[in-house]
Order: structure tokens, then C-alpha cells, then sequence
């Protein structure tokens, strides 16, 4: 276990990166390659990375299981809400010019709401899967 | 040159026994899928292609391995009728492909529909310089909520089954079936 110290520290050094990557990848979606899926499985990515070298019980100290299950239902509730605010404001499901004073603004801002949805949706689901699998495998 | 590699790529994972070595492959299949998205400016695509298919999808198989034996059984018979299948179902599909327009052609009917209006039009109506994000999450938004509903569902779908497994074997209240 003591040849292991390169990853343990390596993982330490690259999971900040790792995060901030996915953080980039999430909010620069609206003007380059990017947006929720991909900067959810970066986000889940990270933790992943750290609960095979540090280890399970290591990783659910971080991110316990209930929160996990709590953030999968709650990343789809980002995105319905967004919608079910435009419906309840006389608009369409889900059309977002009702959430600022100018249309393009409001559907920005839409945009975000929803892809932020996504992002909790997706990473809480990787990491979802992740802990189903390892937790078995003991 | 890269659909190339794809190719023996597919024939090494099928031929393989080891399924530590299939999953590193798949990994592999997986990057090379990228980089064709990637030499078709799908750039989204291949972002999506190499930290799924790549990434996560790896982990997770090797992490579903470590619950199962490495290496796959061989056939115990020859298998002629999905071969025929097999072979049956790809003759059609290259037989239909005469019917689609030519490979990038600039008037398919695919670039006459609603692409030039997202194209002309996305930035001034959502401020998304991103065509591709302004799609999916505003024009096509609720395609987009069906796509998050179907991860939740998978992953709700995955919990309950290996959760609920667990419990059975560890409570021994009945079988757990």
C-alpha cells in the first residue's frame, strides 16, 4: 500500500483541475463545446477518480449516499420547475422568455437554469451507478 | 484512416475471451469515435463521446466486472441464425443508405428544415453564441427533458435493482427475488 503515495497525491493534485474543468465546461457552454451531460460525467469524473484511489467509505464521507439520492430527482425538478414557472406566468412549458424583461435575456438565463439541471441531474446519477456497482462488488 | 482503426478495433473486441481486455478496448473505441466526431467539427458530440463512453462507462464496467468472472465463456455452438440476422440486418441498412443524399452535400433536406433559422437566429434570440446549447436546451428544450428524464430513470432503475438485491441477501428474510 505504500507504492500507492504518486496516485494518492497526483489525484490530489488533479481533482481541483478536475473540478474546475467541469465547472468551465458547464458555464462556458453557452459560447464554446460544453454544457450539463458533459460537465456532469466531468463533476461525477472527479469523484470517481477519488473514491478508486482513496477508496468507497473515503469518497461517501465526501458525498454521502443520501445526498446522492437527493440530487438525482432534484436536477430534474431544476428543469420542470423552469418550465412549470413559464406555465405558471401564461406561457408555453418551458418557454423561458418570461424570466427576465427582455426575451433573449430571459431565454439566456432559461438556458442556465435548465443546463444546471442537467449538470446536478447527470453527475448525481454517475455517481449514483458508481456507488451501486462498488458497494456490491464488497 | 481512423474508421479504419474503429474497424479492427470491433473485430479485436469481438475476438477477445478477456473481458478486462474488451472494456480497455471499448475505452479505445470509444476515444477513436471521438476523434471522428471530432474531424466532423461535432465537437459537442465528441466532448459527450470521450467523457461517457470513455470515461465513465469504463469505470462503470470494470466496476460491474469486479462482480463478475474476467472471461467470457466460448460459444458452446455454432451460432448461424444471428449471423444471419447479423448479416440480413446490415445488407438492409447499406441497402437504404442509397437512398439517403449524398455525404455533405450543402442542399440535403436535413440544412433546408430549421437549421439555417437556428444558425441566423440563435445568437440575437437567446444570446448563445453556441448554436448547439441554444438548441438543446431552448429550441428543443423539452427533448432535452425527456434526455435528463431517461438518466433519471436509468439511474433510479439501477439503484433500486442493486439496492434492492442487497438487502435481500443481507437481511436473509426470504428469497430475495
Amino acid at each position: 500500500m505504500r507504492l500507492d503515495v504518486v496516485l494518492r497525491v497526483g489525484v490530489k493534485l488533479i481533482i481541483p483541475f478536475m473540478l474546475l474543468f467541469g465547472l468551465y465546461v458547464q458555464l462556458h457552454g453557452d459560447y464554446g463545446p460544453g454544457g450539463g451531460f458533459q460537465a456532469g460525467v466531468i463533476v461525477a469524473g472527479a469523484l470517481i477518480v477519488y473514491a478508486l484511489i482513496f477508496g468507497l467509505d473515503e469518497a461517501q464521507r465526501v458525498v454521502p449516499r443520501r445526498l446522492v439520492e437527493f440530487l438525482v430527482p432534484l436536477g430534474v425538478l431544476i428543469y420542470a420547475g423552469t418550465g412549470a414557472f413559464a406555465l405558471l406566468n401564461g406561457h408555453n412549458f418551458l418557454d423561458y422568455s418570461v424570466l427576465a424583461a427582455h426575451a433573449p435575456a430571459g431565454r439566456e438565463r432559461g438556458i442556465l437554469l435548465v443546463e444546471a439541471g442537467v449538470l446536478v441531474t447527470v453527475s448525481s446519477t454517475m455517481i449514483a451507478l458508481f456507488y451501486a456497482f462498488s458497494e456490491r462488488g464488497r | 484512416m481512423l474508421l479504419t482503426l474503429l474497424v479492427i478495433v470491433t473485430i479485436a473486441i469481438v475476438r477477445m475471451r478477456s473481458l478486462f481486455g474488451v472494456i480497455a478496448l471499448s475505452g479505445v473505441y470509444s476515444f477513436l469515435m471521438a476523434s471522428v466526431l471530432m474531424v466532423y467539427d461535432a465537437v459537442d458530440v465528441a466532448m459527450t463521446e470521450a467523457a461517457v463512453g470513455a470515461g465513465v462507462s469504463t469505470v462503470l464496467l470494470l466496476a460491474a466486472l469486479h462482480l463478475t468472472k474476467a472471461r467470457e465463456y466460448p460459444q458452446p455452438r455454432p451460432a448461424a441464425i444471428p449471423l444471419l440476422v447479423a448479416v440480413v440486418v446490415g445488407v438492409a441498412l447499406i441497402w437504404a443508405t442509397y437512398d439517403l443524399p449524398a455525404f455533405g452535400i450543402a442542399d440535403a433536406p436535413i440544412h433546408k428544415h430549421v437549421a439555417p433559422h437556428y444558425l441566423q437566429n440563435a445568437i440575437q434570440e437567446t444570446l448563445v453564441g453556441n448554436v448547439v446549447s441554444a438548441v438543446l436546451a431552448d429550441y428543443r428544450g423539452f427533448d432535452t427533458f425527456g434526455e435528463v428524464i431517461v438518466v433519471f430513470t436509468a439511474g433510479i432503475g439501477v439503484m433500486l435493482l442493486l439496492k434492492g438485491r442487497r438487502q435481500g441477501r443481507d437481511g436473509r428474510e426470504g428469497d430475495a427475488r
